[in-house]
């Protein structure tokens, strides 16, 4: 599959600007700049603690920042409450850990959304609901609960459930990192469907055949900083700095 | 097992499983027998007590004089002191209706089937004024009755109720404002809970009913039940709200932030996620009090209020029964049991029913 993106347009909906974070003494993020344009895929990744989760998660808020400025979708994430919701209900985003609320059923997970913030008629939200189950593979599953699903298919629900809002921009936080190995492929299958359906995604995770196959774009960072940023065959093939190498070796041998 | 009973050879399932449950090692055949031992004392002592030497039907205490056994001649003599207290007796039909009712809504509020919203709050709002109307009367020709002479049971109603409706929704603001990230919403919350808790149950009820009307404005003449009742609901809120921080602090922040990314607002993140959860996790405790609330009510009595238990004590008074009031107290005691126990079976009953899917 082609590298390039369909339907890229000039404009960039997330812009980073030299966004800095502390955590009390630590500095999580430095000078952090990136520009996402409409529909493009891009990866970040890196080792362990190297500010990648943090940044993903400031452009929903769910971080705030000190220095800099971001603007997602022509929206600038102040302090303004008002744009912190517009934004988030744009902006989808997928965990590790899945977070699916427990206490409701599948169905109910995939309508909460839809009815609470865009005051979607249930009857409507849940048709667009098993939409969504049916392009993840699992409506036979709307009834049930999420602790009876197994890891690969919460993880699907989770992503249906971010789609039923539908969202401008994917953020997807490590989102096979706590499953188990026959479930990642499925869960990847999910995502690179999306990714052909032109949607905005900004993917932190390790997958590098992921990265490759649908990244437009590969991020790479350490220590709060990005250190390289480049189209995937140019990463892989011909990394720029010593640390990308040493990442992409202890990565790519193991 | 011990090693005498191994040599017996192949046994019947039923002896293996009495060995197995009973004399599986040499503390457990200690405690089985030990526990024998006390039931032969307590169980035919108590039935030749209660039972075969008993008096079921007496006009007069003086009957009961030359028995043995126990003389349940008293209930039926003094029931209804110890259900209405000092309550006029030829108005005994008032609170008698008004508990139906009380206890028809409750019935439903905890009934799976009525679990709608609308038809609850419909409910509540007949059940509420036209019980408090009968107990108060001064309309529709019913004789006006003065709260000081509410007692007995439907006070021990009244007094539940007002926790639960006021105190269970007073309990979940305190637990979301001492979480809250606004200082002076918190400060405050912290202040009421750490303040109320430290303080024992029958000083506030005294500050509700001695302190209180200092500071209101003249003229302005709260009843004392509701000051009381208040003093108690407050007590309540104060220890449900530090139950329900317990549980508040148990929900993973990945539940906080999924709700966030989907753009909930603060009231439905909190209600629809968050405190459902919150519940499920807390149901033992938050029943704990409950049932607690339940029985603290006698506590009204510093105020010269008669709840079940005391209405009880002051029938029980009575020269010429008096002697009975061991027959008196346990069967007070079996009431109060029938209700927490129906409550305790209830609370695991919504455990189950709040399983989301989960075994446990």
């Amino acid at each position: 599959m082609s590298n390039q993106g369909p339907d890229v347009t000039a404009d960039p909906i997330i812009i980073l600007e030299k966004v800095n974070k502390w955590y009390e003494d630590f500095q999580a993020l430095k000078d952090v700049s990136l520009s996402v344009k409409a529909g493009e895929r891009v990866v970040v990744c890196g080792p362990s603690g190297s500010g990648k989760s943090t940044m993903i998660r400031c452009i929903n808020r769910l971080e705030d920042y000190q220095e800099g400025k971001i603007i997602v979708d022509g929206i600038v994430l102040d302090d303004s409450l008002k744009n912190i919701a517009t934004v988030r209900s744009e902006v989808g985003m997928v965990f590790q850990q899945f977070n699916l609320f427990p206490h409701l059923r599948v169905i109910d997970n995939l309508t909460i959304g839809p009815i609470d913030v865009r005051k979607m008629p249930r009857k409507e939200a849940e048709e667009i609901a098993m939409h969504y189950l049916t392009r993840v593979k699992i409506p036979e599953q709307a009834l049930k609960y999420p602790s009876q699903l197994s890891g690969g298919q919460q993880q699907r629900v989770a992503i249906a459930r971010s789609l039923c809002m539908s969202p401008k921009i994917m953020l997807f936080d490590e989102p096979t990192s706590a499953l188990d190995p026959e479930m990642i492929k499925e869960v990847l299958d999910v995502m690179v469907q999306l990714a052909e359906d032109g949607m905005t995604m900004v993917v932190v995770t390790h997958e590098m055949a992921f990265a490759r196959q649908v990244a437009d774009k590969v991020v790479y960072m350490e220590d709060g900083m990005v250190i390289e940023e480049a189209p995937p065959v140019e990463f892989f093939t011909n990394p720029k700095s010593e640390s990308t190498k040493r990442f992409l070796n202890q990565i790519l041998t193991h | 097992m011990l090693p005498f009973i191994k040599k017996l050879g192949p046994i019947s399932p039923h002896v293996h499983w009495v060995q197995v449950n009973f004399f599986d090692s040499a503390w457990s055949s200690f405690l089985t027998i030990l526990v024998l031992y006390l039931l032969y004392l307590i169980v035919p002592a108590s039935i030749e007590w209660g039972v075969l030497n008993a008096t079921w039907l007496a006009d007069s205490g003086e009957a009961c004089r030359d028995i043995a056994g126990a003389c349940w001649a008293v209930i039926p003599a003094k029931y209804r002191v110890m259900f209405f207290g000092i309550y006029p007796y030829e108005e005994h039909w008032r609170p008698t209706l008004a508990m139906g009712i009380t206890g028809l809504a409750w019935v439903m509020t905890c009934t799976r089937t009525f679990w709608k919203p609308k038809l609850l709050a419909v409910v509540w709002i007949v059940a509420i004024p036209s019980s408090l109307l009968l107990m108060w009367g001064g309309v529709f020709g019913l004789t006006f009755v003065q709260t000081s002479k509410w007692g007995g049971l439907p006070l021990t109603f009244f007094v539940f109720t007002s926790l639960m409706f006021l105190g269970m929704p007073l309990a979940v603001l305190f637990a979301l404002g001492r979480q809250s990230k606004m200082p002076v919403i918190k400060s405050v919350c912290v202040f009421i809970i750490e303040v109320v808790r430290t303080i024992p149950i029958p000083m506030i009820l005294f500050f509700a009913a001695v302190v209180l009307p200092l500071f209101l404005a003249p003229g302005v003449d709260v009843d004392q039940l509701f000051r009381v009742t208040f003093g108690l609901v407050l007590f309540f809120a104060c220890f449900q709200a530090e139950v329900l921080r317990g549980g508040l602090q148990a929900i993973p922040r990945g539940q906080y932030e999924a709700a966030d990314s989907l753009g909930l607002s603060y009231r439905s993140k909190m209600f629809k996620i968050i405190l459902p959860q919150v519940f499920r996790t807390t149901i033992p405790s938050m029943m704990n009090g409950v049932i607690g609330g339940f029985k603290d009510t006698t506590i009204v009595i510093v105020v010269g209020l008669f709840d079940l238990f005391t209405a009880t004590q002051a029938a029980l008074a009575d020269p010429e029964w008096r002697r009975y009031f061991t027959e008196g107290f346990i069967f007070v005691a079996l009431i109060y049991f029938l209700f927490t126990y129906a409550m305790s079976k209830y609370s695991q009953l919504l455990e189950k029913r709040f399983s989301f899917g989960k075994r446990d």
